[in-house]
């Protein structure tokens, strides 16, 4: 069951984001932008943590996972630190996928050459 | 008097093309016309360490090959003319330091091809030089990196999108007799349609061809039957359609001689959306493919229209429109 | 309609249109077995290290993250993405894929002035507006 969900709303997702790319002549940056805020707006009032709880990776591969954490970085820290929070809980989860995609690139980018 | 009607130079003393040199890489050596080009590099890097090196080596093969071939030195050469599709025309500048004559830099994006050929063959004809050597070039890689996205991005390009021609193409036009001669030029207008998707420049450039392609027609009253050839230089296959449609509304018949050579370079199989494009598109096809089809007999003369979508990122980012340009060249077969 | 007379919309007839079911199609389809194939790693990972839920997701991010990485290295992942299109750039995939392709395209202008100058320049917008947005409903919800 949760291989369905999973299947079923992360192919929906980008189902949906392609169809917009489409129809509505965005760029992928456009609707890339789109979604992370549209995880940012969700994950803030909890709507996307019970879409996770529905579908697991199919909620946090997409790119809106990715605003879902910056969000949820923030509120999940607001207790211990107050206003101090929003400035550095907005990376507590986010910046693990973050700091390795920075780390990473720099890497492949010593490493290899474009294919072109 | 010269200019013939309002767009139109007929060159009244003999211009001939005097050799070609053309260098292509891996794709093109992979299309249709792949055997008839001088110098085929079977990686996209063509032997220089970064993607502009590539396109500045292409470039100058190119033009040691057409050197070569006419058997002259380049300091011979009166004038050289040159560009191509990079931000400061580096490629050709800096080509332009290993040619020991002066130097005259032109952009016409994509049709800068016929540009510097009709330039030259002007020169040639007002006796303002007596060999002019004219170059251009466009790699893949580098106008992709500087008009689009990094190359190894993943973007899902529409079926309208082209594919720039990596290669170099030279020409050295004189007064000495050949088989190939330029009659006359035709040098467009800008026209803008106002269309504005970069990744749809076919339907961009058709209303420019169009209106060089009529006016060419009008300034020396001919008709499309008196060309064996006529050939637009990056149209594609959104394009072409809508230059013969343009022309027919016009009252010009074309469908039976007419072609394109972002058509001509690549196979439909190899994955180049819409077709061919870039400086060296119609460069290397007509002076590799067109020329030796003039050579055994199958076409007596020719009209080239090189297209270009005069192009900018920052422009399209500022929510405007592409302007275009063509330029038409008459080459004749000159036998006996 | 004549292309004369308003070139900007009798041309839309000469435009071959994407076909929208089929990229729809590729994009849920290729989207979906991702994510199918992310949710697995993330059970796998449960299980076959012990480890809590949120450690094994943030795993499999990272898993997912390299592999696009790496395929970007070699050159393969923009093929992969014109045949999937939405459905391998819109996820987090495509976020490395972006950044990791204009760090290996600009290493001809050097460490600084290139890789790490443009290394933003695709998936910046991505970060800027991630952050922009969630600081200010961070702040609406440290107020109310």
């Amino acid at each position: 069951m949760d291989y369905w969900m999973a299947f079923l709303i992360g192919g929906m997702i980008c189902g949906i984001a392609q169809l917009v790319m489409d129809i509505g002549k965005f760029s992928q940056i456009h609707v890339m932008s789109g979604l992370v805020i549209a995880g940012v707006i969700l994950g803030s009032i909890g709507a996307y943590d019970s879409l996770i709880d529905i579908a697991g990776a199919g909620a946090l591969l997409p790119i809106s996972g990715f605003g879902y954490l910056l969000i949820k970085g923030i509120l999940s820290y607001k207790m211990e630190n107050g206003w101090m929070s929003i400035g550095s809980g907005i990376f507590q989860l986010a910046g693990l996928e973050l700091s390795f995609t920075i780390v990473l690139s720099f890497f492949i980018a010593l490493i290899c050459k474009p294919k072109g | 008097m010269r200019l013939a009607g309002k767009q139109t130079w007929v060159f009244e003393n003999d211009v001939y093309i005097q050799a070609t040199g053309t260098v292509v890489g891996p794709f093109e050596a992979e299309g249709p016309l792949g055997s008839q080009f001088d110098v085929t590099y079977r990686d996209l890097y063509c032997g220089g360490k970064t993607w502009e090196l590539a396109e500045r080596r292409l470039m100058k093969e190119a033009i040691d090959i057409c050197l070569q071939k006419a058997n002259v030195t380049a300091d011979n050469v009166d004038f050289f003319l040159a560009g191509d599709l990079l931000n400061q025309n580096v490629t050709s500048n800096y080509t332009a330091r290993d040619i020991p004559v002066p130097f005259l830099c032109m952009f016409g994006a994509c049709s800068t091809s016929m540009e510097t050929l009709a330039v030259g063959a002007a020169l040639v004809d007002g006796e303002f030089a007596r060999t002019v050597l004219t170059a251009t070039s466009s790699h893949n890689a580098t106008a992709e990196r500087q008009f689009r996205y990094p190359t190894e991005l993943g973007v899902q390009k529409p079926k309208t999108a082209t594919f720039t021609v990596t290669g170099g193409a030279a020409a050295l036009i004189g007064r000495e007799k050949s088989l190939f001669r330029i009659s006359a030029a035709t040098i467009g207008r800008v026209i803008d349609a106002g269309m504005k998707n970069p990744l749809d420049m076919g339907s961009a450039m058709a209303p420019a061809a169009a209106a060089t392609i009529e006016q060419h027609f009008l300034d020396l009253g001919a008709s499309p039957d008196d060309y064996d050839l006529i050939v637009t230089g990056d149209l594609s296959k959104v394009g072409s359609v809508i230059v013969k449609e343009l022309l027919s509304e016009s009252g010009y018949d074309v469908a039976t001689n007419y072609n394109d050579c972002g058509l001509m370079i690549y196979r439909p199989t190899q994955g180049v959306f819409a077709g061919g494009s870039g400086c060296a598109c119609c460069a290397v096809v007509t002076y590799a493919h067109l020329l030796k089809e003039m050579q055994q007999g199958r076409f007596q003369k020719i009209l080239v229209v090189a297209t270009g979508a005069l192009l900018s990122p920052t422009m399209i980012q500022q929510k405007q429109s592409i302007p275009a340009i063509a330029h038409g060249v008459v080459i004749e077969a000159v036998r006996g | 309609m004549k292309l004369k007379e308003n070139y900007q919309q009798a041309v839309k007839v000469f435009q071959p249109k994407p076909p929208y079911v089929l990229n729809g199609i590729k994009a849920f389809f290729i989207g979906g077995l991702l994510c199918l194939a992310g949710e697995a790693l993330q059970k796998g990972y449960v299980f076959l290290f012990d480890m809590s839920l949120l450690e094994a997701q943030h795993l499999m991010l990272l898993t997912f993250i390299f592999l696009a990485i790496v395929l970007t290295g070699i050159g393969t992942y923009d093929s992969f993405s014109q045949f999937a299109g939405a459905g391998a750039t819109i996820l987090i995939t495509g976020f490395a894929n972006a950044l990791a392709s204009a760090a290996l395209e600009h290493r001809s202008e050097g460490w600084i002035t290139g890789v790490a100058n443009h290394m933003f320049k695709i998936g910046g917008a991505v970060i800027v507006y991630g952050i922009v947005v969630a600081y200010l409903f961070g702040t609406i919800h440290l107020i109310f």
